[in-house]
C-alpha cells in the first residue's frame, strides 16, 4: 500500500525537509508476459489501466510508454473539462466523465485540482445565438444543465470582457455550464499512474512499441525497444500516433493527425474567473492557478506529426483574444507549443474492438480528449477486460463508419473543443 | 509559415492555400459492387503516414486551382508539387 497523502504526511515529511517521500510509482523492467498491455501512458491510458485493475481485477498488466508518462497530449492541452456536446452519445460519455471529475482527487488520493469555475461559450452572430439555443435545448433534454446569459449577464459573470456594441464581433449572449471548468492536466496523469502502480500495474517508460505479434488474426504480443512482451490483449491509447500503431497491425483508421497549438502568457494576478470559448472569433481561454493565461485555438490545416504549428494560426488566435479582451493587449506570451491530435471525420472518438482479436483502440479524441479522461479510461477498461464494449462506448465503435451511424460533432464542437 | 509553389502562380504564402487531404484516392470504378466496409475505406479511412504523404492542395486565394503534392508530415518539406492530372510519383527514400 502506498503512503497516503494528507496534511499529516505533509507535516511529517516537512520535519525531515521532504527528503523521505517515497517514490510515487515504481520503474519496473518489463516482464516476459502480461495479461494485457496498454500502449501509451497518457491520462487515458493510465486511467484505463487503473480501472482495469480496480474494477476488473486485472493486475498483471503493463502500460508501455515511448517517452515519459503524461508527456504527450496530456501535458499539452488547455485543461478544459465540460460536457456540452450535441449528440446523445457524446453527451453520455462526456457527462459520464464530468460526473467522475469532482470525486477524482479523493479517489486517487492525488490533488487533480479540478476547479468547476464554469465554461461560457460566446455568441457573436445571429446564427451563433441559434446554435447555442439548439445546443442548450439538446443538453437540457439530455440532463446537462446549461444557462443562457444575456450580454449584460456575460459582463457581470466575466467583467473584463469587451461587450461594446462597436466591437467587430459584438457579444450577443453566451451559454454557461456552471459545473464545467479546468483541472491540472499533469496531476491527472500522475494521480492515475500512482494509483494504478499501487494496484500492481507496471508502468514502463522509455519503451516504444515497434510492432505487434499477430497470428491467425489474434494478438500474441508486442515488440518493443526493450524486448518482446507476450500478451493476448493490447489496448492502444496513443492519440496522434494511432494511425502509426494501426499500420503496424495492418489496419487503416478513419483518422488524420493535425497539430493543435496553445500558448501561455506571463503570470498575472487573478483576473480571469472562468473558462471562455468563442468559436466565431476562435479562441478559448482560462487562467491557471500559477496565473498564466492558457490560450488555445484551432488545429492547423494540414496533416502533421511535428509538434509545432504555423505562426499564422497563433496570429489569428491572438487577434481573437485582443478582440474580446482589449485589456490583454500588452501582456507577453511565454511559451507556445503544439500537440498532435487525431481527428475522425465526425469529430467523435473511437473506443473500439478491431478486426484483430485482442487488439483495441481508444483514439480519435481530436482536439478535446482531456475532459473525457476518467470516463474514457473507465469504459475502455470495460471494453478490454470483458472483450465487450461498455454500453456508453458501444456507439463509438469503428463499425460506425461502415454502418453510417456517425456521431457528428463537427457542427457542435469541431472548432473550439 | 510555408512558402508553397503553386504550379500555376509560383511561390505564395501558406495562408492563400487550403488543404485537401490525402491525394490519389481513386473513385471506385464499380460502385454498385462495393460492400459497406469498402465504402468506409474509400470515404473515411486514410493512410495518415508519419513521413512522406501524397496530398491535395487548393490555391483558394489565388488561381483557384487544385494541385497535388508530396510533403513530409514531420519536417513539412515539400518534395514535389505537380498538376492534378500528372502521374503519381514515386516517394523519396
Amino acid at each position: 500500500m502506498r503512503q497516503k497523502y494528507s496534511i499529516f504526511s505533509l507535516a511529517r515529511n516537512a520535519l525531515s525537509f521532504h527528503k523521505n517521500w517515497e517514490k510515487a510509482w515504481r520503474s519496473p523492467d518489463p516482464k516476459p508476459e502480461y495479461d494485457a498491455i496498454i500502449v501509451g501512458a497518457g491520462g487515458h491510458g493510465l486511467a484505463t489501466a487503473y480501472y482495469m485493475a480496480k474494477e476488473h481485477g486485472l493486475t498483471n498488466i503493463a502500460v508501455v510508454e515511448k517517452g515519459w508518462l503524461g508527456g504527450g497530449n496530456t501535458g499539452r492541452n488547455t485543461t478544459i473539462v465540460r460536457a456540452n456536446y450535441l449528440q446523445d452519445e457524446s453527451t453520455s460519455i462526456y457527462a459520464h466523465a464530468l460526473n467522475m471529475w469532482p470525486k477524482l482527487t479523493e479517489e486517487l488520493n492525488y490533488n487533480v485540482m479540478f476547479s468547476p469555475r464554469g465554461v461560457i461559450q460566446m455568441a457573436h452572430t445571429e446564427s451563433d445565438l441559434k446554435e447555442i439555443a439548439r445546443r442548450h435545448n439538446a443538453n437540457r433534454l439530455q440532463g446537462v444543465d446549461l444557462e443562457f446569459l444575456s450580454p449584460k449577464q456575460v459582463k457581470e459573470f466575466c467583467p473584463i470582457i469587451n461587450t461594446s456594441r462597436d466591437a467587430r464581433y459584438p457579444v450577443l449572449g453566451a451559454s454557461l455550464q456552471r459545473n464545467a471548468g479546468v483541472a491540472r492536466h499533469d496531476a491527472v496523469a500522475w494521480g492515475y499512474a500512482r494509483a494504478a502502480d499501487a494496484l500492481g500495474v507496471d508502468i514502463i517508460q522509455n519503451c516504444e512499441v515497434i510492432g505487434f505479434d499477430i497470428e491467425n488474426g489474434e494478438v500474441k504480443g508486442v515488440r518493443t525497444t526493450r524486448g518482446n512482451i507476450k500478451t493476448s490483449k493490447v489496448g492502444c491509447v496513443t492519440s496522434g500516433h494511432s494511425s502509426v500503431m494501426a499500420e503496424m497491425a495492418g489496419l487503416r483508421l478513419p483518422i488524420e493527425s493535425h497539430p493543435l497549438q496553445a500558448l501561455v502568457s506571463e503570470p498575472l494576478k487573478p483576473i480571469m474567473n472562468t473558462v471562455l470559448m468563442s468559436s466565431t472569433v476562435h479562441v478559448y481561454l482560462s487562467q491557471s492557478d500559477k496565473g498564466e493565461l492558457v490560450i488555445g485555438a484551432g488545429a492547423d490545416l494540414f496533416n502533421s506529426y511535428a509538434q509545432r504549428g504555423a505562426f499564422n494560426v497563433i496570429e489569428h488566435q491572438i487577434g481573437a483574444l485582443i478582440e474580446l479582451f482589449p485589456i490583454f493587449s500588452r501582456i507577453r506570451m511565454m511559451r507556445s507549443w503544439a500537440g498532435i491530435v487525431d481527428i475522425c471525420p465526425d469529430a467523435s472518438p473511437l473506443i473500439t474492438k478491431t478486426p484483430i482479436k485482442g487488439l483495441y483502440f481508444n483514439c480519435g479524441w481530436g482536439t478535446g480528449g482531456f475532459k473525457a479522461t476518467p470516463g474514457s479510461g473507465h469504459v475502455f477498461a470495460h471494453t478490454i477486460a470483458r472483450d465487450d464494449p461498455h454500453p456508453i462506448s458501444a456507439p463509438f465503435a469503428l463499425s460506425r463508419f461502415s454502418s453510417g451511424r456517425l456521431i457528428d460533432e463537427n457542427i457542435a464542437a469541431a472548432v473550439a473543443h | 509559415m510555408h512558402i508553397i509553389k503553386c504550379p500555376y502562380c509560383g511561390e505564395r504564402d501558406e495562408h492563400e492555400f487550403l488543404y485537401g487531404g490525402e491525394g490519389h484516392i481513386a473513385r471506385p470504378t464499380d460502385p454498385e459492387a462495393l460492400s459497406d466496409d469498402e465504402w468506409a475505406d474509400y470515404v473515411f479511412k486514410r493512410a495518415n503516414p508519419k513521413g512522406w504523404h501524397y496530398e491535395r492542395w487548393l490555391h483558394d486565394a489565388g488561381c483557384g486551382q487544385w494541385f497535388n503534392a508530396v510533403r513530409h508530415t514531420v519536417t513539412h518539406q515539400f518534395h514535389l508539387i505537380y498538376k492534378v492530372n500528372d502521374d503519381k510519383p514515386e516517394l523519396p527514400e
